[in-house]
């Protein structure tokens, strides 16, 4: 049991159970009501999970990135560049050979990413720029490069192969649910059955002293790099086929504070070091639940944005150690009952 | 000894070659297009600009500590949107410009706080605040306020104008507000003790704390001027626009970050100025000009921008690399 409370992902997901529980009892039952339409599953906990997928998506690249003690902000402009190649494609108006073939234009969309991943690896891998301010550039530069593809308009498409991907239903579980764990088993595989996670928190740890233990830290940045970017394609290839079309303007904006809040709330230390993919996604269906539960109780949609910075907050000061200690003084009783323990 | 020596220096290039960048564009601009090589094409880059330029002179005192604040166009935002707001409730701009300034103060005091007591990364807590001040705006209106008041009315048409051949230039009040920040700036920057202090912090916090420097309240007090610049240039930018959106200035402090950098400030901190940070403006401005005249989609000058922002960057670090290389042979 105590080996069970002391994971890292238990935390989370306590708190992901006691919202859903929250919000089940606030609405009265109505949010636990899954009904079968068509051999669908329908229902507010299932639209969690098919919302939630991209977050989780993206919260799993994210949290490579933020172990390694870097950052990338670019993935929502990502998002945006990918759903504009893999709409485009597949409408006919680039590369018209493909004749609109999806599978091809998902994989084009993703390489796009991996190009995005690459160049931002290149930045903070080869030339050493703080990786806030290098995903900062493809940040702004993004959304215009997405606009140049799309040539400025929204791109709507018809084909119901893609729409498939974020609205159809497989064994009567959305699509996306399937993309998104699919993405978690090959993380999980790379990260744990390899020496690769434990690279990245070396590197999240110090960068010099793991170059002088024999890492290669530049190779293995690119790599998260280009993970990062492929996993902001695949999530940005998912909400273009969920609005049926690729709105440069709009698709990804300002994700990347969802991203580093589904980490942050998993309890990644966002200066670097230990991680947890379970816990990022843990955390993604934690903020997907918030966004669901404030659409579904009628409170205004703006608060959304000031209620996930308090928590964002929140969880910053709780991981801070002299925050936590200042507190801790503050109450000394529990302090001496801890040392005791 | 060395080293300073050598970050003056890369820090001067950097300026030198930002501003033959603005003279050059500023040049192939009036020789393209009819109209553009005058003296109001010039100033109108300060009327248009006189809030980057208060808010990019603002996040160089961050930058210089080797933090970042991406808040501030929030901050800009929040203060027009609040401002507006309390405008139209019928209260005096007399109680209304304190109220905002002190906001954009705590604001600074609170995130200052965070950074350097709670030890939270600069990056990760102005997120938090650019969220919350964003969606503090959303909850204040959704919806754009027009602002009616008389003495902002007055502020923003006030201008002085000249003549110049037979072109007219105008040269709005507001600027000057902006010129008299950078100058304060400067000054306070390189003739006080809180603006030495702020350059030893960026060139090594560690020997800053060591050599006895007040360094916690002098780097608390670099995000408190950031973001009191921010609501100032937030005052400025409601002149300019004479309303307060929520959803205004969005993706602003790249605008900030990339003027003060392409002005010669470095983001490891320690290096750079303020006059820099107003040529960084300038040149955006220009882009922008350009791009109009050009009659080009608006996204390209944020394409531009960042370009310029890369190329300088990676100046910047192939300059610094050099440099170490050099001092490792000495």
């Amino acid at each position: 049991m105590k080996k069970l409370t002391q994971k890292m992902e238990f935390k989370p997901f306590c708190v992901l159970i006691a919202i859903i529980l929250i919000c089940g009892i606030i609405s009265g039952g109505d949010f636990f009501k899954i009904t079968i339409v068509d051999g669908h599953l329908y229902g507010r906990l299932i639209d969690i999970l098919r919302n939630g997928s991209r977050y989780a998506i993206l919260a799993a690249g994210m949290t490579m990135a933020l172990g390694t003690g870097g950052t990338d902000i670019s993935v929502g402009s990502v998002m945006a560049i990918s759903g504009a190649i893999a709409c485009s494609i597949v409408d006919g108006r680039i590369l018209a050979g493909l004749n609109g073939n999806v599978a091809l234009a998902v994989l084009i969309a993703i390489l796009t990413g991996a190009v995005c991943g690459a160049w931002n690896g290149f930045m903070v891998a080869k030339l050493k720029v703080q990786p806030m301010v290098a995903t900062m550039i493809l940040l702004t530069a993004g959304r215009g490069i997405a606009q140049l593809i799309a040539d400025g308009k929204i791109v709507t498409i018809t084909s119901d192969a893609y729409y498939k991907i974020s609205g159809g239903y497989f064994l009567g579980l959305p699509i996306p649910m399937y993309i998104a764990i699919g993405v978690i088993v090959l993380f999980l595989l790379l990260t744990k059955c390899t020496a690769f996670g434990m690279q990245v928190e070396s590197i999240g740890v110090n960068p010099e002293s793991s170059r002088l233990a024999g890492i290669k830290v530049e190779r293995n940045l690119w790599i998260i790099y280009i993970l990062c970017g492929m996993t902001a394609a695949l999530a940005g290839i998912i909400e273009s086929a969920g609005i049926k079309g690729a709105d440069c303007n709009n698709c990804g904006l300002m994700i990347e504070m969802d991203g580093i809040l589904a980490v942050a709330i998993g309890g990644t230390a966002l200066s670097g070091g230990r991680f947890s993919i379970i816990s990022s996604v843990i955390g993604a269906l934690i903020v997907q639940t918030i966004t669901t539960t404030i659409y579904a109780f009628g409170v205004a949609p703006e608060l959304t944005r000031v209620a996930k910075a308090v928590i964002v907050i929140i969880v910053c000061l709780l991981q801070s150690k002299p925050f936590m200690d200042k507190f801790k003084s503050l109450f000394p009783k529990n302090t001496a009952k801890e040392v005791q323990a | 000894m060395n080293k300073k020596k050598k970050s003056i220096k890369i820090e001067n290039i950097s300026m030198i070659i930002a501003f033959c960048l603005f003279v050059i564009m500023f040049i192939v601009g009036s020789i393209k297009y009819d109209h553009f090589g005058t003296v109001s094409t010039f100033l109108n880059l300060f009327n248009d600009n006189a809030y980057l330029i208060v808010v990019a002179v603002g996040i160089t005192f961050v930058l210089l500590t080797g933090g970042i604040d991406i808040s501030v166009s929030s901050v800009v935002a929040f203060t027009c949107v609040l401002s507006a707001y309390l405008l139209q409730r019928g209260w005096s701009a007399v109680i209304v410009i304190p109220i905002v300034l002190a906001i954009g103060l705590l604001n600074g005091f609170c995130v200052g706080y965070c950074v350097q007591v709670f030890k939270i990364q600069p990056f990760i807590i102005t997120l938090a605040s650019q969220f919350l001040l964003r969606g503090m705006c959303a909850v204040v209106s959704t919806v754009s306020i027009p602002i009616e008041n008389g003495f902002y009315k007055a502020a923003a048409l006030k201008k002085i104008t000249f003549k110049i051949g037979r072109t007219n230039a105008k040269l709005y009040l507001y600027v000057f507000l902006a010129l008299l920040v950078v100058l304060v700036a400067y000054y306070v920057l390189k003739y006080t003790r809180f603006g030495r202090t702020i350059y030893a912090i960026g060139s090594n916090e560690q020997s800053a704390e060591y050599m006895g420097l007040n360094v916690k309240w002098v780097k608390i007090g670099a995000y408190m001027i950031c973001s009191f610049c921010a609501a100032l240039g937030g005052i400025i930018f409601s002149f300019y626009t004479l309303a307060g959106y929520s959803l205004q200035n969005m993706g602003m402090e790249l605008d900030a970050i990339a003027s003060a950098v392409i002005g010669g400030t470095l983001l490891s901190g320690g290096v750079g100025n303020v006059f820099g940070s107003v040529i960084g403006v300038l040149i955006q401005g220009i882009i922008q000009t350009i791009v109009t005249y050009q009659n080009l989609n608006a996204w390209w000058t944020k394409v531009t921008v960042a370009a310029l922002l890369c190329l300088f960057i990676v100046m910047q670090r192939l300059i610094s690399i050099r440099a170490d290389k050099q001092k490792g042979k000495g």
